[in-house]
């Protein structure tokens, strides 16, 4: 499964991900106050240049992520547009360009690997009220493995139908796709528990 | 405890794959994605606290950078916008409809179901989305409860659907359905 992280290295991979995302949560806890559409602008360019700074593809790359926003970001203009509030609008639009300009930044430059290590990291201290944190990265990697394999099986279950039937396949194909994620999680279980289970291997 | 953590993790993945699976939308012509149909089944199926937690990891799993939003869509950025109130409160949703299952034994299961994604898939997840969506993009509770309609024939389509699934699952696998165990 394709992760969302550029698919070559920048100087700004090798910062090290807790930093980045210290980093955004400080920017967007700043700049959502901000009114001042001078001052927004300002930011808005600044993360343009960022992107342009690490690279060319970076900024066509981020500009291909925003598309589901600029959707929204529309919807508010035209609104802004019709009651003639103008700058209020744009301040609107600016500051979500530039929040979500930002946080893909760092979902753009940081590995998956990394990502996973600072929730780790992050939940080290539920360690010690006895949650089992072993079991949360089990379950993380369950779901990167399985996600790919229940689509497929579902395009699967998708391609038999359209060779059995003139219908388009609707929400009836639901129910066999959510069995089979029922199957496949008993199934795990069971091959989990032969092989010594979640309890022994947190003692180590 | 093997069974709990597979089950969270098989449905975190099932709703990935329900917004994933290509040429595929619930109703011909209208494009409703069967991701939020995911998270009431989370619920109705897995019960409040695993159905919840199953949310929680594919929102994590999506923070970290997976395009396992309907659409392909993924990363931190999807929650700086105002509509995040809605995938914020997807896991409360689920909890919700979950409560609902476990605490109304009597009747009809597909029933049940359906009425318990309506109170948390519509009620609660509306409750959470459309406050945020306000502080968000600064509205006025009219104005942005307006913006959030149109969403709701679907849900309600799916909150139907989600009450039929539950019910074809407790008949094929009666002990798999763990808001009844």
């Amino acid at each position: 499964m394709l992760a969302l992280t550029l698919p070559r290295r920048t100087w700004a991979h090798g910062v090290p991900a807790g930093w980045k995302l210290a980093a955004l949560a400080l920017a967007s806890a700043f700049l959502f106050p901000v009114d001042n559409l001078w001052v927004l602008s300002a930011a808005l360019l600044a993360v343009v240049v960022l992107h342009l700074f690490t690279g060319r593809d970076v900024l066509r790359y981020a500009l291909w992520m925003m598309r589901p926003i600029v959707f929204f970001a529309a919807i508010i203009g035209i609104y802004h547009l019709v009651t003639w509030d103008i700058a209020a609008g744009t301040a609107i639009v600016l500051r979500m360009l530039l929040l979500v300009g930002l946080a893909n930044f760092v979902t753009m430059t940081t590995a998956l690997d990394s990502m996973i290590a600072v929730i780790e990291w992050l939940l080290q201290p539920m360690r010690r009220i006895g949650v089992n944190t072993h079991a949360i990265g089990l379950a993380i990697a369950m779901v990167i493995r399985f996600t790919p394999a229940l689509v497929q099986k579902g395009s699967a279950l998708i391609e038999s139908w359209r060779a059995r039937s003139a219908k388009r396949p609707g929400w009836r194909i639901t129910i066999p796709v959510c069995l089979l994620a029922l199957d496949d999680a008993e199934h795990i279980s069971e091959a989990l528990r032969a092989r010594g289970g979640l309890a022994t291997r947190t003692r180590t | 405890m093997e069974r709990n953590l597979t089950f969270i993790a098989l449905f975190a993945a099932l709703i990935a794959a329900l917004g994933l699976l290509p040429k595929f939308t619930l109703m011909s012509g209208i494009p409703i994605t069967a991701q939020t149909l995911g998270i009431m089944l989370c619920g109705t199926i897995l019960g409040a606290k695993r159905g919840a937690l199953a949310v929680v990891l594919f929102l994590v799993l999506v923070a970290v950078g997976l395009p396992l939003l309907a659409g392909g869509r993924g990363g931190l950025g999807v929650f700086t916008t105002p509509w995040a109130g809605f995938l914020f409160g997807w896991p409360v949703a689920a909890y919700a409809t979950g409560l609902v299952v476990e605490k109304w034994r009597a009747g009809d299961l597909g029933l049940i179901a359906g009425v318990a994604s309506v109170i948390g898939g519509i009620g609660v997840l509306y409750a959470i989305a459309i406050p945020y969506y306000m502080v968000g993009a600064d509205k006025g509770l009219v104005e942005a409860t307006i913006t959030m309609l149109p969403f709701v024939p679907g849900d309600l389509i799916k909150c139907v659907l989600a009450g039929v699934v539950t019910k074809a699952i407790w008949k094929a696998r009666p002990e798999a359905v763990l808001s009844r165990g």
